[in-house]
């Protein structure tokens, strides 16, 4: 039972994390770059701007999601389950979705770079 | 890229790593948390691990939402990864834990990883919906 309700947890945050990047990755990119703007028009601008954002709140959400999901999830799995399993899988969850909803140019160098990241993550945990 | 943006990719990578080894502190002392009694996660905040672990993780948020501002997904992702290198790099020299040799490779895996995908451009997409001054912003996060 113990393990069901880890992998369920897992299943959970990167399904979760997953549509919560893509979400605040439209939406930073809708904000445009943060550092300019509050250089040129202030704080409270880029507050106002990021907050207003739909794409922001939903992303929150999602990412809120993830979070209770992984607080769940470490009270029934291993930290050295939970956390490389649900960091690697989002890695290649991610390329994916960043690549068909995002239009990120995901070319070999990125592909690659997901993959290595994801199996040394898994490798951490061995 | 310029010095003030690998500063902010350092501090995602710094504020997750941290923020995620106080939670699981946290949760280790809250105990197992059913489905009967779910009110329980929201009173785990209340332990300091779990508060601090948070306080973190709003950092690693800020630099986070900042780096996704001028980079691709795709490219924070994994730039930011190197934060597990770390972890095993403290725990090696100043936990003194024994590392195996498969996490060793683990560790140039995800440093060759992170290398690959830094060589490349930050950012390869231009939303159609930006105005016109936010483009002009992301143009310049590629420099």
């Amino acid at each position: 039972m113990k393990q069901a309700y880890a992998w369920s947890a897992i299943a959970a945050i990167v399904l979760a994390s997953t549509t919560g990047d893509v979400l605040l990755s439209r939406a930073m990119k809708q904000v445009g770059d943060v550092g300019a703007l509050w250089r040129q028009s202030g704080l409270w601008t880029v507050l106002g701007r990021v907050l207003r954002n739909p794409n922001f709140l939903l992303g929150v959400l999602a990412m809120t999601a993830a979070f209770y999901s992984l607080l769940f999830g470490l009270s029934w799995g291993d930290v050295s389950l939970i956390a490389p399993a649900s960091a690697s899988l989002t890695f290649v969850t991610n390329a994916i979705a960043a690549r068909i909803f995002l239009h990120e140019r995901v070319d070999h160098r990125r592909w690659m770079a997901a993959v290595l990241v994801a199996s040394g993550v898994v490798l951490l945990a061995a | 890229m310029t010095f003030r943006k690998y500063l902010v990719l350092a501090g995602v990578t710094l504020c997750a790593s941290i923020g995620d080894s106080l939670l699981a502190h946290g949760m280790k002392q809250v105990g197992n948390i059913s489905l009967d009694h779910l009110h329980d996660l929201i009173l785990a905040v209340l332990n300091p691990s779990v508060a601090l672990g948070i306080l973190l993780l709003l950092g690693f948020f800020a630099s986070y939402m900042t780096a996704l501002s001028w980079a691709d997904l795709t490219y924070v992702l994994p730039a930011t990864s190197l934060g597990y290198v770390l972890l095993t790099l403290i725990a090696k020299f100043y936990l003194h834990e024994a590392v195996t040799t498969s996490r060793w490779i683990g560790i140039l895996l995800i440093s060759a990883g992170v290398g690959f995908v830094t060589q490349g451009p930050a950012l390869t997409h231009h939303p159609s919906n930006a105005e016109p001054h936010e483009r002009g912003c992301e143009t310049a996060g590629r420099k």
